[in-house]
């Protein structure tokens, strides 16, 4: 029993590929295995100066809260160090599981896939590198 | 709404964060087995969720005991029922309340896990413990 537990409790990777960091959540996190991943993206960010951050958590069957503010949370602190941030690929029962649970992440950028949060991204950080210009 | 029948499933001691998993894992199972949609699945999981880390967070340790239920007209059900001999709810209309939370949380948990599932009961006195058990039906 202990063995299966461990397996599923494996690391995330984070891939970082140009500007941008992506993060496919493909196991279950508890919570110190999530705020470990909250840490490491941070020092990813710091590493790569990465503009923009794709969390994708199609593979997530269940986000509680717990788990939502974290991901809120990450979204800030990425914020804080240059990099927009964007959701991709929440179920269809894990949202309604979440508004029932009154946890709307209003706050937090969204896709329904990997390529449309890319397009979000290039237009959020394509943004502000104009403002920067002006 | 009694059922005529419960049978005991299984049982998860809750008292690290590896513990929440596994019990959100058995209930996942057990549900799907019983034919549950997933959108049922996944919003009793996620109440086992928030129920099993009050356990773990305000009492250190406790249990989750699931049983399969059948009432009369044959409609089953799955309840879950968490105990604990922690410090105590005080009020619990106030810790029912969204937003309240006694360790900067969101909040969201007990009065979250209430709206995700059909049937909710929580018995707690300071100093007694808590006993939260929530049930949810197959239509």
């Amino acid at each position: 029993m202990k063995k299966d537990i461990r397996r599923t409790m494996g690391e995330v990777t984070i891939l970082s590929i140009g500007s941008n960091i992506i993060v496919p959540i493909q196991v279950e996190l508890h919570d110190n295995t999530a705020r470990k991943l909250q840490t490491e993206i941070l020092e990813k960010i710091e590493k790569t100066g990465a503009k923009g951050l794709i969390i994708d958590v199609s593979a997530v069957s269940i986000i509680d809260s717990f788990l939502g503010r974290l991901l809120v949370e990450t979204a800030k602190m990425a914020k804080l160090m240059g990099a927009e941030t964007v959701l991709a690929g929440m179920k269809k029962e894990v949202v309604l599981t979440l508004i029932s649970l009154g946890l709307t992440m209003k706050t937090l950028h969204t896709a329904l896939n990997i390529e449309d949060a890319l397009s979000i991204l290039e237009c959020l950080t394509g943004k502000r590198d104009e403002t920067n210009r002006k | 709404m009694k059922p005529t029948e419960n049978n005991k499933s299984f049982e998860v001691s809750l008292s690290s964060y590896e513990d929440i998993i596994l019990a959100r894992q058995k209930v996942k199972s057990l549900m799907q087995a019983m034919g549950f949609s997933l959108l049922a699945q996944t919003r009793i999981v996620t109440a086992v969720s928030e129920l099993a880390r009050n356990v773990v967070i305000h009492a250190g340790r406790g249990t989750m005991s699931v049983y399969e239920m059948i009432k009369t007209n044959n409609t089953k059900g799955i309840k879950c029922i968490f105990e604990d001999q922690g410090p105590g709810i005080q009020d619990i209309e106030q810790a029912l309340k969204e937003g309240f939370s006694t360790l900067k949380s969101l909040g969201l948990g007990l009065g979250g896990a209430k709206k995700l599932c059909n049937e909710f009961h929580i018995d707690s006195a300071p100093g007694k413990g808590t006993t939260v058990s929530i049930s949810e039906w197959l239509r």
